[in-house]
C-alpha cells in the first residue's frame, strides 16, 4: 500500500495553499480571506466527518445509517432551493429524496452496494449532490426560461393550453439542461477525468480494472439520479408559476 | 348580455390599473376601445381574457362570476389576440397544430387551407418557415391560430398596428367576416379610424376609468 498520508505531510501538502494565497494577494483579487474561511472550513468539516464516520460505521446500526442518509438529503434539498429563484423546499426535497432514493434502492437490489454503513453514507453522498446539482440547473433554467419565453406562454394560455401545454417547451429546456453536466460528465469520464471513486480505490491499492467496475456503478446511478430529479423538479416546479386560476403570478 | 362588469377594479402596488368600471357587453357586439398608452386598455382586456382577475367588483361572463368558470374552457371560449404576436415552432404549421394539440384533436390541414385563403394566404404556406414571414403574414397567422375553433369572442389588442393598408384590409375582411356571418363578439383595442367606424360601439379608457361611452351608433 502506498498510501502515506500523515499529520506532517499534510501540514507541509498545506504549504500549497500558501502559493494559492500569495498569488490572490500579488493580484489583488481581494480572495485571500474567503480562500482561508473556505481552507478552515474544509478541514474543520471533514476532521469531523472522519470521527463521526468512524464512529458511524463502528456502530453499523442501520437506523443510525439511515438517519445520517436522511441528513444529507435534507442538506442537498436545502442547498439546491437556496440556490434557486424557486424557494420551494417541497419541491427541491421531493426531487432530490425520490431520486436518490430510486437510485440507491436500485443499486442494493442489483446486489451493487450492500445496506451496510461504509457503503451508503459515500453513495448518498455523491447521489444527493448530483441531483443537488441538477435541481439547481433545473430551476434556474426553469426561472430564466418563464422571462424568456413568457410571452408564449401567454399566448399560449389566450389559446386555452391547459399549464402543462402552455409550459412544456420550458419543462423540457429544463430536464435538458439539468442533465447536461452529468451527461458531459459520463462522455468523458475515462479520457479526461478520473473521477473520485474510481481514483480512490485506485489510490487504495485496488486493481484498476475493479476499479472502473465502480465508476461504471456510479456513471450508471449519476445519470439515473440527475434525470429523475430534475424531471421531479421540472414537472412540480412549473406549476409554482401559476395560481390556482391558471394565471402566470408575474403577469400584471 | 355577454359580459356583466359591476365596480371593477385592478390594484398592482395600491395603484388602480382600473377604476370601477362599469361594462356591458352583448353577444354579437364589436366594441372598440380607445385611449392613451398606459390608461388600462390591455389591463381591461387581459381581465376580459381571463388572465388577471379583478381584484373588486364582479365580472360577470354569461350571467356567472368569470372566478367560478374553469379558465382553460373560458379561454377557449373567449380568445385574445396579443399585441405583436410570437408564432410557435418553426413553421406555419406548428403554429396551427398547437391548437389541436391542446384539444386532442387530429390536425385538418384541409379545414386550416380554408382559414389561409380567407387571409389570402395559399395552402403552401402551411410548410413556410416562421422566420420568412413578413409582419403582415405573422400577423395573419397569429389571428387564424386564435380562431381556428370558432371561439364565441374576439379580443384582438392593435393587431393592425404599423400594418399596410393591404394587410390591413384583409384584416379587416376577416373581422367583418367573424361579425356579421359568424356572429362572434369582437373587443378590439385600436386607434384606426377605420376600425372604429366598422365597430357598433366605441368606448375610451383614461387614467383607468371609463369615460363617455357613445353607446350604439
Amino acid at each position: 500500500m502506498g498510501i502515506a498520508v500523515n499529520n506532517q505531510s499534510l501540514f507541509y501538502a498545506g504549504m500549497l495553499v500558501v502559493i494559492a494565497l500569495f498569488i490572490a494577494w500579488r493580484e489583488k483579487l481581494g480572495l485571500d480571506k474567503d480562500m482561508i474561511i473556505a481552507v478552515i472550513r474544509a478541514v474543520i468539516q471533514l476532521v469531523i466527518v472522519g470521527y463521526v464516520l468512524r464512529y458511524i460505521i463502528h456502530l453499523d446500526q442501520l437506523w443510525i445509517t439511515l438517519i445520517i442518509a436522511a441528513l444529507i438529503i435534507f442538506n442537498a434539498s436545502y442547498n439546491a432551493m437556496k440556490r434557486s429563484a424557486l424557494k420551494s423546499f417541497k419541491i427541491s426535497l421531493a426531487a432530490i429524496a425520490i431520486g436518490t432514493i430510486i437510485t440507491l434502492g436500485g443499486l442494493i437490489l442489483a446486489g451493487a452496494i450492500k445496506l451496510v454503513p461504509f457503503q451508503i453514507i459515500p453513495i448518498t453522498g455523491m447521489i444527493a449532490s448530483n441531483a443537488m446539482i441538477a435541481v439547481g440547473l433545473c430551476f434556474k433554467t426553469m426561472e430564466q426560461a418563464f422571462k424568456d419565453q413568457r410571452q408564449q406562454v401567454v399566448e399560449k394560455l389566450t389559446l386555452g393550453a391547459d399549464l402543462k401545454d402552455a409550459t412544456l417547451p420550458i419543462i423540457r429546456l429544463s430536464i435538458k439542461t439539468a442533465m447536461q453536466p452529468t451527461i458531459d460528465g459520463a462522455k468523458t469520464v475515462g479520457i479526461v477525468s478520473l473521477p473520485g471513486m474510481m481514483s480512490g480505490l485506485i489510490f487504495a491499492g485496488v486493481d484498476p480494472v475493479r476499479a472502473i467496475k465502480y465508476q461504471i456503478m456510479v456513471t450508471f446511478m449519476l445519470l439515473s439520479t440527475a434525470s429523475i430529479a430534475s424531471f421531479i423538479a421540472a414537472y412540480l416546479g412549473y406549476r409554482e408559476y401559476f395560481n390556482a386560476r391558471k394565471q402566470l403570478k408575474s403577469m400584471n | 348580455m355577454l359580459f356583466d362588469l359591476n365596480h371593477v377594479s385592478i390594484i398592482r402596488d395600491q395603484k388602480h390599473l382600473l377604476a370601477d368600471i362599469n361594462l356591458t357587453i352583448n353577444a354579437g357586439d364589436y366594441l372598440t376601445i380607445t385611449g392613451p398608452s398606459g390608461s388600462g386598455k390591455s389591463t381591461l382586456v387581459k381581465a376580459l381574457a381571463a388572465l388577471i382577475d379583478p381584484d373588486e367588483g364582479v365580472l360577470n361572463y354569461n350571467g356567472q362570476d368569470i372566478l367560478q368558470l374553469d379558465p382553460i374552457k373560458y379561454r377557449r371560449e373567449v380568445s385574445y389576440c396579443v399585441q405583436q404576436p410570437t408564432l410557435f415552432g418553426n413553421t406555419v404549421r406548428d403554429n396551427f397544430a398547437f391548437p389541436y394539440q391542446i384539444r386532442k384533436q387530429k390536425f385538418d390541414p384541409a379545414a386550416v387551407e380554408k382559414y389561409l385563403a380567407q387571409v389570402q394566404l395559399p395552402a403552401s404556406y402551411l410548410d413556410q418557415p416562421i422566420e420568412k414571414l413578413s409582419g403582415g403574414e405573422r400577423q395573419r397567422i397569429a389571428l387564424l391560430r386564435n380562431i381556428l375553433f370558432d371561439p364565441r369572442v374576439l379580443i384582438l389588442d392593435e393587431v393592425t398596428t404599423g400594418l399596410d393598408s393591404e394587410n390591413k384590409a384583409i384584416i379587416h375582411d376577416l373581422i367583418n367576416h367573424l361579425n356579421h356571418d359568424k356572429h362572434i363578439t369582437i373587443i378590439q383595442i385600436t386607434h384606426d379610424t377605420e376600425e372604429i367606424a366598422m365597430a357598433n360601439r366605441l368606448i375610451h379608457i383614461v387614467g383607468g376609468q371609463l369615460v363617455d361611452e357613445s353607446g350604439v351608433k
